[in-house]
């Protein structure tokens, strides 16, 4: 009967103490099992840390590390005193805002209805169109958005010209001023469904219950879905928002690489997008470096205040 | 007046306008698809009139023969299908050996491994750093550089690690004292049980494979031998990208590739051959990466 014990450590008191290195060999096929993984993790997610030195040097490629000069905060005063730089800057801001307005309430509306469907064939084909854009890259959404949003029979513009809402196509592809919501509504279009699936999930585990009450007591539709539904899944909601506030800043920069165009570009250059251009294209190292420290720094500082504000609100922390 | 009781207007007008919604949902979601496959299946020179909306006006197969004797995308499509199997196997297969030993509440460095892993969940080293580590490893233009950065990732392995958590450990418990070793109760016992939840980890890893067109770009855009479907549709895509001006298709690259290739209908084509996979497979796994999402939610 060791071995019981051995597996389960909880509720078995080290009455017999074993040695420390005769439980390791014990478990040396763990050690197999998962240390292979961590020497992986050291030289692919960690080792790349060690490449923010960069930031602080003035890199030249052929030379070694010691042989690299040392320029302290010179390219971060650099980077702040760039004009540009707040353009990128106000770029990614704006974008991440919008995209967790939209992104993260749409769907929460989306499941609550959705789940207010009777007839469940219906219900499911809804949800299963739903999170097909999901699984579709942004280079085709990219195309298929650059395609609908067309002035060449691009139907957006065919409806709005036909119910006579504008009598000229509008550029959509071309104006700056229409990039940010072009992003954040492309987004809500491929993640809408993807994202209510864990609300959808939450809506499902309410007590069926509290809706027969509810009938009886005689509260309408509405009043249900705000009454019930809503509050039902607080929980999921809160831990939810701030999982996206989380992900704020790694908007990444894919759907604006692929939407943008020289046209738009004061709009849709973002913090990734200007490491990109500066510091691979352009062979900026250094400075791109240091354009991805303040990224970084930018998403932590906004994850504390968004944790910030939200404890003080709901006197609940999620990190 | 029994009538009346039985259809509320209120809740007649609430159905309606449900059932309404979710119709408008369902159409913006498919139509941009179908708009898509019926110029691809449609004649190239007819498309160039314009108002093909659901059903082709000159129905042909043409373009999708057209399309693989352009440049390497017959290349293109072998990369994206190898680096998309090998690169869903080793990491599914990975992440649950990792997932297993984290499973494990007696492992001595248990919570130092996890620690490990859960870290890289919040920070990266970014762009140029990792493009630094790529080329001094030697994997700019290498095949590689598709699957050894993504081999084990932590999201993956904390999904399969709660759903261990839900099997029952005696199963475990009676191999062990049957005096099997750890690797055989992960072989025999644990991914056999597991399936569900590799097969969500599967489709996801899958369509991260197979949609990923950013590591060719910046690693591997000098080896045309090393090409994926999505960076050579996206390429075709900046090339022509209708809509904006003439001047900025220009700017986007060598007319005479665009015009070479952009015919709407080739690219819609190609649009579908770099979809259709990934549309025929999500439906029927929907049952589990519905139960796996949550799964992953509700631990995180």
């Amino acid at each position: 009967m060791e071995n019981l014990s051995l597996l389960q450590p909880a509720t078995a008191v080290p009455a017999r103490k074993r040695s420390k290195w005769r439980l390791a060999f014990e478990q040396r096929y763990l050690f197999l099992m998962s240390l292979p993984f961590v020497i992986w993790l050291f030289v692919f997610s960690y080792l790349p840390l060690w490449g923010w030195t960069m930031a602080f040097q003035k890199f030249k490629p052929g030379r070694t590390f010691g042989e690299q000069q040392w320029v302290g905060l010179d390219n971060f005063v650099q980077l702040f005193r760039e004009p540009h730089f707040y353009m990128v800057l106000r770029n990614t801001l704006a974008m991440s805002f919008m995209g967790l307005a939209v992104g993260y309430t749409i769907p929460v509306v989306f499941a609550i209805l959705l789940n207010e469907i009777r007839w469940s064939p219906f219900k499911r084909s809804i949800q299963t169109i739903s999170y097909l854009p999901h699984f579709v890259s942004w280079v085709v959404v990219a195309g298929i958005i650059t395609k609908m949003l067309s002035t060449d029979g691009g139907i957006v513009n065919e409806i709005l010209l036909a119910l006579n809402l504008i009598d000229q196509p509008i550029q959509f592809m071309a104006k700056g001023e229409w990039f940010w919501g072009i992003v954040t509504m492309s987004d809500l279009w491929k993640e809408m469904g993807w994202n209510s699936i864990i609300f959808l999930a939450a809506i499902s585990g309410i007590d069926n219950e509290q809706y027969e009450a509810a009938k009886v007591d005689g509260a309408s539709r509405l009043r249900r879905m705000w009454h019930i539904t809503l509050p039902g899944i607080r929980p999921t909601l809160m831990v939810m928002l701030i999982l996206s506030i989380g992900w704020l800043t790694s908007i990444g920069f894919e759907k604006q690489y692929l939407l943008g165009n020289s046209l738009v570009q004061d709009y849709s250059e973002v913090l990734d997008l200007y490491v990109l251009n500066y510091g691979i294209n352009l062979g900026r190292y250094s400075f791109g470096t240091a354009i991805g420290i303040v990224n970084s720094l930018v998403a932590i500082t906004l994850l504390l205040l968004s944790n910030r504000i939200f404890k003080r609100i709901t006197n609940e922390s999620v990190i | 007046m029994r009538m009346q009781r039985k259809i509320n207007p209120g809740e007649l007008a609430f159905e309606t306008a449900l059932y309404l919604f979710m119709i408008v949902v369902g159409i913006t979601t498919l139509y941009p698809f179908l708009n898509v496959l019926a110029i691809s299946l449609n004649d190239s020179t007819d498309s160039v009139r314009g108002g093909i909306y659901l059903v082709p006006r000159i129905f042909t197969w043409d373009n999708y023969g057209q399309i693989f004797t352009y440049s390497n995308l017959l290349v293109a499509f072998q990369n994206s299908v190898l680096r998309t199997v090998i690169g869903t196997i080793v990491g599914v297969f990975s992440s649950a050996m990792v997932a297993y030993v984290l499973s494990r509440k007696d492992f001595i460095a248990r919570k130092p491994v996890s620690l490990v892993f859960v870290l890289t969940l919040y920070f990266s080293g970014g762009l140029i750093p990792m493009y630094m580590l790529m080329r001094d490893l030697h994997l700019i233009n290498s095949f590689w550089v598709y699957i050894l950065p993504g081999i084990v990732n932590a999201w993956n392995i904390f999904v399969i690690r709660s759903y261990m958590d839900g099997l029952p450990y005696s199963l475990q418990e009676s191999a062990k004292i049957d005096g099997a070793s750890d690797l055989t109760i992960f072989f025999r016992i644990i991914l056999p049980l597991c399936k569900p939840v590799l097969a969500t980890i599967a489709l996801f890893v899958a369509v991260g494979q197979w949609n990923s067109w950013f590591d060719t770009f910046i690693y591997n855009s000098s080896a045309q031998h090393l090409s994926t479907l999505q960076y050579e549709l996206m390429k075709i895509l900046a090339n022509t990208t209708a809509g904006a001006s003439s001047a900025d298709a220009a700017r986007a690259g060598d007319p005479s590739v665009a015009a070479r290739v952009s015919p709407e209908s080739i690219r819609a084509a190609i649009t579908i051959v770099a979809t259709l996979p990934i549309l025929t497979i999500y439906p029927f796994l929907q049952k589990y990466f519905v139960s796996g999402l949550t799964l992953g939610a509700v631990k995180s």
